[in-house]
């Protein structure tokens, strides 16, 4: 193996070469994520046909699904970062935790939002205990308290090791705890479901759901990128290359 | 090295001897707490026997945990936090022997008292036996838990609230299969799965935990 | 296809799946213009100081 082929790599750990690239990416994650919901949006709200079951309350799918998948992901890519970011001493990796954070909680909120919408047709109540529900509620306290403590302290540097050491327990934890939630929610109530017995989707829901899901992610990143570019200067404030920037 | 460990534990609970008002906190809170719920709901004795699982766990991990924000916080502040993380010992080694003592001194009395708030919540007296071992389990569980939530705020001016906060998501798991084993027990079932699952925790809590807790003491130092 | 007045009544859910729909156009919204509107102070504030020295 090449001992270059990684070099580029490296220059990720430069805050001017990541504030730059951030700023040129965030314009093509924005638009292509606006295309793909427009068209992921007009199959799914207009063209798909009514679920045989529930008729056209399922549509609530195409934002509670997308914001599920994207408050687990954004959990697991907080952790990522806070990893190598104490690993290796790399002041930018907690940058981008810090960054994701916020948004990985917005989407959190979302999901519960959005589930409890869909719950209220379905169930006939607002809120259930359902494990996943319940799983989404704990993961957005996992999620305040990442946020809590990074913000708890004055220096960035320890806030950003401590809540780093957070979230990596509560990545270790949190297998843990979706496991005891379905458990737990299983003796109580057995499992329910959206979808009937047989857990099929439609070509013509699951197309808009795939589009709806890159949307949401290219969306995911736009947002991300533009939060990385503040953390960077929050923290760079005083380096001399952010005046050459500004300029 | 054991024996340096077996001195930190000696002056550990000698300091709490000296202080033992203090200790009596937490184990008051948790009676106190317990006692609230017949009074916010009703003393009907097969509604609380019904809840009493679930009331006395929620008491033990709320006691367990307040007693804990100031965990570190007196060796913070007179420095001999600095000197055990210079010495020769692995800090792994003391937080865990510091998370023992704490067990000892405000899990062990919560765990005594138990079977007295089962008794005053129409809880089974034939299930107490597992109402204990789950409880000796959990707050084992709940201390490590806790003491990571306390190293990661020692330094923070406003860090009293903010550690329940970061450490009672984390202790939803301990919570779920401690409560569920009373809670079977006290309906004739067998509470052996959810007992085997709070010992796994545990068993991971002694691996990791102290490695958490280190790490969290280190931010904490630099600061 | 469908008519208009299926597609805004939802099939009867309208009050589930608009509400549910306009919350997430609000948090996206905000997610695109918090960091952008911070973006822009941050700036501000950097070039004022600059100026300043």
């Amino acid at each position: 193996m090449d001992k270059h082929s990684w070099a580029w790599i490296h220059r990720f750990a430069s805050p001017p070469y990541l504030y730059r690239v951030a700023g040129l990416l965030t314009p093509w994650f924005a638009w292509s994520s606006l295309l793909l919901m427009a068209i992921g949006l007009y199959g799914g709200l207009w063209t798909s046909p009514p679920d045989y079951q529930q008729g056209d309350g399922f549509r609530i799918i195409y934002i509670h699904v997308p914001s599920a998948y994207l408050s687990m992901m954004c959990y697991g890519l907080v952790a990522a970062a806070s990893a190598i970011g104490l690993i290796w001493r790399l002041k930018l990796a907690h940058a981008v935790a810090t960054a994701a954070a916020p948004i990985g909680a917005s989407f959190t909120f979302l999901a519960l939002v959005t589930g409890s919408l869909w719950g209220k047709p379905m169930w006939g109540t607002y809120w259930v205990w359902d494990a996943r529900l319940t799983s989404e509620l704990i993961l957005l306290f996992l999620y305040f308290g990442f946020i809590a403590l990074g913000r708890a302290y004055e220096d960035f540097r320890s806030g950003d090791r401590a809540a780093a050491v957070l979230a990596l327990v509560g990545v270790v934890n949190l297998p843990i705890i979706h496991y005891s939630v379905v458990w737990w929610s299983s003796l109580h109530q057995g499992s329910t479901r959206f979808f009937g017995t047989d857990a099929e989707i439609a070509t013509s829901m699951l197309i808009p759901l795939l589009l709806m899901l890159v949307g949401f992610t290219c969306l995911f990143a736009a947002c991300l990128l533009k939060r990385i570019q503040v953390e960077i200067l929050e923290r760079e404030r005083n380096a001399a290359w952010i005046a050459e920037v500004l300029t | 090295m054991s024996r340096a460990l077996s001195a930190i534990v000696g002056r550990d609970l000698r300091l709490a001897y000296r202080h033992r008002g203090e200790l009596a906190t937490p184990v008051i809170f948790f009676v106190m707490v317990a006692s609230l719920f017949p009074l916010g709901l009703s003393p009907r004795p097969e509604l609380l026997s019904s809840i009493a699982a679930g009331v006395v766990w929620v008491a033990a991990l709320l006691a367990g945990l307040i007693g804990q924000q100031t965990l570190f916080k007196s060796d913070f502040e007179d420095g001999s936090l600095e000197q055990l993380l210079l010495g020769p010992l692995p800090l792994e080694a003391v937080v865990l022997m510091r998370v023992t003592t704490h067990w000892l001194t405000t899990g062990l009395p919560i765990v005594i008292l138990s079977p007295l708030m089962g008794l005053l919540m129409a809880y089974p007296s034939e299930a107490m036996g597992t109402l204990i071992l789950s409880l000796t389990l959990g707050t084992a569980v709940l201390s490590l838990l806790g003491a990571v939530g306390a190293a990661l705020t020692v330094g923070l001016r406003q860090g009293g609230m903010l550690m329940p906060v970061l450490t009672l998501p984390l202790a939803v798991p301990v919570l779920i299969f401690g409560a569920q084993a009373a809670a079977q027990a006290a309906h004739g079932e067998d509470p052996a799965g959810a007992l085997y699952l709070l010992a796994a925790m545990l068993v991971l809590g002694i691996t990791l935990a102290p490695f958490a807790i280190a790490a969290a003491l280190r931010v904490s130092l630099e600061s | 296809m469908k008519s208009l007045h299926e597609f805004l009544t939802m099939g009867g859910y309208a009050a589930y799946v608009w509400p549910a729909y306009a919350i997430a156009v609000i948090v996206v919204a905000v997610n695109a213009v918090a960091p952008s509107l911070r973006l822009r102070k941050l700036k501000a504030e950097i070039k004022a100081r600059g100026a300043a020295k």
